[in-house]
């Protein structure tokens, strides 16, 4: 059953009753909270996840967003992301309730799983070949990623490449695109039929919107792709697209850089990194214009195979 | 179940004073038991677990008994997340320590390594997945100078610089103000002792650090002898005012105790010991707990002879409800409603047995009104 067969205020309740068991990826989340933008954003951006059976009974996480104990709930009221009733983050403001669902929900992954190397990136597939997209925040990778994404390639993630030790594969893990600032406008109006959460302001990130990941990646949520290409995106004003060819040592070290985990996995974290580098042509990539940018990751060709 | 039935469950439960079965202990007593776990107790087991920093002790447990496969996925996954974690943990241990050998190379002081630190050079079972947060160590009072510059040279620096902290640390604790490097942000704490020097009981260090045997291989490193480090885990416990790792710490005393019973003459050696540094009580409840939360086997004439350090029978029934409610993780699936009370208790008495009644007051006093508070 998904998340679509609920009415908005079955979801709603269930929420609050029961919680949810809510399968991302291969990961199954237990979320309870009474708070209505949470599942506001649940019934859009959710739609289409599937719901675990509570009988089967297994979750990897258990959150829950509730309201904290304390006097400002009268007047600036709060929400407090809990792991397991425990507070990881200190409260945010009610409003950004939704945002730091999406937030702890990425902090529940890089923080426990460890059979995958895990880079900070944005992963999509076309025919086959995957491209991971490392880059610090405000580089425009979620940008391109939202736009790639509703123009043929599939959604992997926004946020985590999680990498297999085992066989070097990547895992997706379709969630919704989190953007911010000037380009939630851009992608809205980049694609008119794109289903964004309400702009949440004046969070740490600025105003920030979540789209909705499309069907077709969320249905595909299993297939674990080969990687093709470490593109390290950035966005600057009026530039011309350009792909500049990167040497395999400097991209090791900037992938290494932005992982979350490459050093605790020890040999296994060398060896997986070693493996993707290899198996990946490396390439900067600056841009302003998403059409230009379109064009030229579909112009991408995977590396010939060696002997 | 009618009412009046539970009623008197919970009567007799009190009365009788039975442990509840948390999957955590059963975990630990009897790892074999656990391939018969459904799911839903597996997702239980998992979040207990891991709440009290034991989930890779528990993979090593299933492991080593070559149950692991027969574990369902995904809790098995979680399971070998957590065992990731522990093996960095434990390399970290030996790179570190191999750093701080180097930076008190020249001053030539003989290092004890203490806890987790020593089980894991000496290759004690405890060391296995466990997690680490710092390093302990010991040396001479006299010596508290020269191994403090000496890792200040080599980019340890002081944490706690409010003059009072430092003044806490320095004139009435066991230890100096704990030392992060700077670089790597791993932390390690100095001792002279193992217990503050304001607290009613005085373990004499001397004693301790003369009985201490050098690590095999190593002609600079040294951990206390069996039955001291037995008695240092069971006095870090029992004296401690966070116990929300209690359950990892009595872990590591029943692997020791399981390790060393092998040896010739250890139970008598732990008997004569703890008389001789006046540690009865501590030694007492750690045979006591063990006992009863995980099955530590010890042999009767130990438990006859730690007798000598048992309370009397009114504050061993009152300390039976308290630490058995405080040993355990900080779960809710773990706790009811008299486990908060436990554990604010046994701070209380924690930080009794840490000072002198006046001291305690202006220490509590200086830290409410005049401290600074944390951002």
């Amino acid at each position: 059953m998904n998340v679509s067969a609920l009415s908005p205020s079955e979801l709603k309740f269930r929420l609050r009753k029961t919680g949810i068991f809510l399968q991302t990826g291969s990961f199954i989340t237990h979320l309870k909270t009474s708070i209505s933008s949470v599942a506001e954003g649940l019934g859009l951006l959710y739609a289409d996840y599937l719901l675990v059976e509570q009988q089967d009974g297994f979750a990897d996480f258990h959150i829950s967003l509730v309201h904290p104990r304390n006097l400002r709930r009268w007047f600036k009221p709060q929400v407090l992301f809990l792991f397991d009733g425990n507070p990881t983050f200190k409260p945010l403001p009610l409003d950004q309730a939704f945002p730091m669902l999406e937030w702890g929900l990425n902090w529940c992954i890089s923080n426990h799983v460890n059979h995958c190397l895990i880079i900070h990136a944005a992963v999509v597939e076309k025919g086959g070949y995957a491209a991971i997209l490392p880059a610090p925040p405000g580089s425009g990778k979620s940008t391109l990623c939202a736009a790639l994404v509703n123009r043929g390639w599939r959604l992997l993630s926004d946020e985590l490449a999680l990498v297999r030790v085992s066989d070097g594969k990547l895992i997706p893990l379709p969630r919704p695109v989190s953007l911010k600032n000037e380009s939630i406008e851009i992608i809205r109006s980049y694609e008119p039929n794109a289903i964004f959460s309400r702009k949440v302001a004046d969070t740490i990130k600025g105003t920030v919107a979540h789209m909705k990941a499309p069907a077709d990646s969320i249905a595909r949520a299993t297939e674990a792709v080969e990687v093709a290409w470490v593109i390290f995106p950035k966005y600057q004003a009026g530039a011309m697209a350009c792909l500049e060819s990167l040497p395999q040592s400097r991209a090791f070290m900037r992938v290494a850089d932005n992982s979350f985990n490459y050093s605790l996995l020890g040999l296994n974290g060398f060896k997986t990194m070693t493996r993707l580098i290899d198996a990946s042509l490396c390439y900067d990539f600056e841009y302003s214009k998403l059409d230009d940018a379109i064009e030229i990751f579909g112009s991408l060709k995977p590396q010939v195979p060696r002997r | 179940m009618r009412w009046w039935c539970t009623i008197y469950h919970i009567i007799f439960a009190e009365i009788l004073n039975v442990i509840p079965n948390y999957l955590i202990l059963q975990a630990l007593r009897e790892p074999e038991t656990l391939t018969f776990l459904s799911l839903p107790d597996w997702d239980l087991l998992i979040r207990q677990a891991r709440r009290a920093n034991l989930l890779a002790r528990i993979c090593i447990l299933l492991d080593e008994r070559g149950l692991l496969e027969q574990v369902p996925s995904k809790p098995r996954e979680h399971l070998e997340w957590s065992r990731v974690i522990s093996e960095k943990h434990t390399q970290a241990v030996h790179w570190e320590i191999t750093l701080i050998r180097k930076a008190l190379a020249k001053a030539g002081v003989p290092v004890i390594l203490l806890k987790g630190a020593a089980y894991v050079m000496a290759k004690f079972p405890p060391a296995k997945g466990r997690l680490f947060s710092d390093i302990d160590i010991i040396v001479p009072k006299g010596n508290l100078n020269a191994v403090e510059a000496a890792l200040m040279l080599h980019g340890w620096a002081a944490t706690h610089h409010d003059a009072y902290d430092q003044r806490y640390y320095r004139t009435w604790m066991h230890e100096l103000p704990p030392m992060q490097h700077i670089k790597r942000m791993t932390v390690i704490d100095v001792h002279h002792a193992i217990l503050p020097e304001t607290a009613a009981l005085h373990p004499d260090s001397a004693k301790l650090m003369a009985a201490a045997q050098l690590l095999d291989g190593y002609d600079d490193l040294k951990v206390f002898a069996p039955a001291d480090m037995v008695l240092h885990s069971a006095v870090h416990l029992f004296h401690n005012e966070q116990l929300d790792q209690g359950l990892r710490d009595l872990v590591d005393i029943d692997g020791l105790l399981r390790h060393f019973s092998e040896l010739p003459s250890f139970w008598h050696n732990l008997a004569v010991r703890a008389q001789e540094l006046n540690l009865g009580r501590p030694l007492f409840y750690a045979l006591r707990y063990a006992v009863r939360l995980l099955n530590t086997p010890i042999p009767s004439g130990m438990m006859e002879a730690a007798k000598s350090g048992r309370p009397n029978p009114l504050t061993l029934i009152f300390t039976d409800q308290l630490f058995e409610r405080a040993l355990m993780p900080t779960h809710n699936s773990c706790s009811d409603w008299l486990t908060g009370t436990a554990r604010r208790i046994l701070y209380v008495r924690a930080t009794w047995l840490r000072m002198p009644p006046l001291l305690l007051a202006r220490h509590l006093f200086h830290k409410a009104f005049i401290s600074p508070k944390p951002v």
